[in-house]
């Protein structure tokens, strides 16, 4: 379960400065599919790397599963993303020189899971983004919707409370774009947690609930 | 967690392999030079004091600068050789002079001296036999030559009972000394005779009295205790005057010369070392590159979950590697280099010791480390959401 309660975050840019999050809140439950819609601009990057534990708010609470994670250090925080998160990239973010399947097995890999049971994992984490074929070949011999599948089961692998995925259809075409959607439909009725970050208002309607954010503000 | 470090660490040193390449040619560069240098060192030490320890560690040479009108006499020199701790003494005076065989005439080197100087030396005999004490009681005309005297003058080895003229005297060839071992591979050119000390005397028209003599130890233990007791007796000798005299000591010239090479060693060595931190230089820089460009990596890295430490250790690993491959080929084209030196140079040889391969390595996994932690600290610290923002 995700609680944002009054985050504010503002940066300075030049003389400028930008209320990127302005006393916003919201609730997550566990296994709801959400969307979150903004133009760019609205704040709806910061929101993402601040509920992704990449970033942290200047004041108000945000606890994930109940922990306050304003409280934790760099090294807390990059095991939480790692244990509680898997992430979806729009322009997919694997490891060019690894293979399909060590970019799988690289959470695994920080977790320090023995080398049977990450095989394992793995394996089941292909076999749920239809990939198994293609475990050997490196991200640039593989299409753009196998990359983003790639990257959904790099997401998948550690089991995590929550998939966040940022724009993950914005580099596709709308085919496959439709393909990955229809993905990540089916990881929510298998019972994932999915946020997923979007300007567009088509797919952002197909998620249970929309959140919109605007000026660093939620409605 | 180290294995996969590792692996990941020489996926990306393979994945620029030109890059790599000339990142590691300053440390192969700089554990060349370190090895080879001290190994040449190492080799002339070797043969400095090998070819000491074929005169012996155990021998002094005594000289008599000023002998205030009393010479030393043979029988002096008698007298010192029954000390205790002294096992051997030998007069010992030198000339040069012309041989003459036949039609065949050469320099050579006469010594004169008496039959305790063979044992001093360990010289060993071809044929014949060396002096005895006898020959020097009656002065024989009695000469022991070198091989390579034997082969100038009379083309072949086995010449006992000829004669040979010494400035115009005749003596009879009682003894053909082998050849002394050398440890730089060349025999000695010179001409040598050993003949009686009081048969030089009389031939260079000179008294017989002793200007310098030999004497050994019964071991090196003893070397002090010969020393001492020889100092003294030449002291009150010689009217309280410690300039009188000089005694030499093998083993001191040993440690005078094996000190100098010592200080060599540890100068070229530093010079070389210098040169692997010039390499370390190049890794940093490198790192330094390779951290930027391998920022968007790194962003996703700690996306999904790997520490700073982790972070800190791939890259620091990739450090080492470079540094420690460049050593390896370092070392390889140097045990290389040290052959070809060996096998194609007459005048220099080289000898690779374990030591320096140790120091090299050890100083070449330094400068991996040292150079290597700043760029891996500054890949550590990057802030992930702006690493992922990163684009080249």
């Amino acid at each position: 379960m995700i609680e944002l309660d009054n985050l504010c975050k503002t940066y300075e840019i030049g003389e400028e400065t930008v209320r990127a999050l302005d006393h916003a809140s919201l609730c997550i439950e566990d296994g709801e599919f959400v969307s979150i819609i903004g133009p760019s601009g609205s704040g709806k990057s910061t929101l993402m790397n601040v509920i992704g534990c990449l970033d942290v708010a200047d004041t108000g609470n945000y606890y994930l599963d109940g922990m306050p994670v304003e409280k934790f250090s760099d090294d807390e925080l990059a095991r939480i993303r790692n244990e509680k998160i898997g992430f979806v990239f729009q322009n997919f973010n694997l490891l060019n020189r690894l293979s399909a399947q060590e970019n799988i097995e690289l959470p695994l890999v920080y977790q320090q899971v023995p080398r049977q049971e990450r095989k394992r994992r793995v394996d089941e984490a292909l076999d749920s983004v239809a990939l198994k074929k293609r475990r050997n070949h490196k991200p640039m011999e593989l299409s753009g919707g196998q990359q983003q599948r790639v990257a959904i089961a790099r997401a998948l692998v550690t089991k995590p409370s929550l998939i966040l995925a940022d724009e993950p259809t914005g580099n596709l075409d709308s085919k496959t774009g439709d393909e990955i959607m229809l993905l990540f439909h089916e990881l929510h009725d298998q019972g994932n947690t999915i946020v997923l970050i979007t300007h567009d208002e088509k797919i952002a309607k197909q998620a249970d609930r929309m959140i919109r954010i605007l000026d660093g503000k939620v409605w | 967690m180290i294995f996969q470090s590792v692996k990941m660490a020489m996926d990306s040193i393979m994945s620029n392999k030109m890059r790599s390449f000339l990142t590691m040619l300053g440390m192969i560069i700089g554990v060349m030079s370190l090895v080879v240098l001290v190994s040449i060192v190492n080799g002339a030490t070797k043969s400095v004091t090998d070819s000491i320890a074929n005169i012996g560690t155990n021998m002094l040479t005594v000289m008599i600068m000023d002998d205030k009108d009393n010479p030393l006499t043979l029988d002096e020199v008698d007298m010192v050789a029954d000390y205790s701790s002294v096992k051997y003494a030998a007069p010992l005076s030198n000339k040069s002079a012309t041989v003459k065989h036949e039609r065949t005439s050469e320099s050579i080197t006469l010594y004169g001296t008496t039959g305790a100087y063979y044992e001093i030396k360990g010289m060993t005999l071809l044929s014949g036999r060396f002096i005895k004490n006898a020959d020097v009681d009656s002065s024989t005309f009695a000469a022991v030559i070198n091989k390579t005297a034997a082969e100038e003058l009379f083309g072949r080895t086995q010449v006992v009972g000829e004669t040979i003229s010494l400035n115009g005297y005749h003596f009879t060839v009682i003894g053909v000394l082998d050849e002394e071992e050398s440890t730089t591979g060349n025999t000695s050119e010179r001409l040598e005779a050993y003949v009686p000390f009081t048969a030089l005397s009389k031939i260079s028209g000179s008294s017989r009295t002793v200007s310098s003599f030999l004497v050994a130890s019964a071991d090196e233990e003893s070397m002090d205790a010969v020393e001492n007791e020889i100092t003294k007796y030449l002291y009150q000798r010689f009217g309280y005057d410690s300039d009188a005299f000089s005694i030499t000591n093998s083993s001191t010239i040993m440690e005078t010369m094996s000190s100098v090479n010592d200080t060599m060693k540890w100068m070229l060595g530093g010079i070389a070392a210098i040169s692997l931190l010039v390499g370390g230089i190049g890794i940093m820089n490198i790192m330094l590159v390779s951290v930027t460009e391998r920022t968007r990596e790194i962003g996703i890295r700690k996306a999904i979950g790997a520490r700073k430490k982790t972070i800190l250790l791939q890259f620091l690993i990739e450090a080492l590697l470079v540094s420690i491959i460049g050593c390896l080929i370092g070392i390889a084209l140097s045990a290389l280099t040290v052959l070809g030196v060996n096998r194609f140079m007459d005048s220099i040889s080289a000898s690779m010791s374990l030591d320096v391969v140790l120091v090299a390595i050890a100083f070449s996994a330094f400068v991996g480390v040292a150079f290597g932690i700043y760029p891996a600290y500054k890949a550590a610290n990057k802030p992930p959401i702006e690493a992922l923002r990163y684009t080249s």
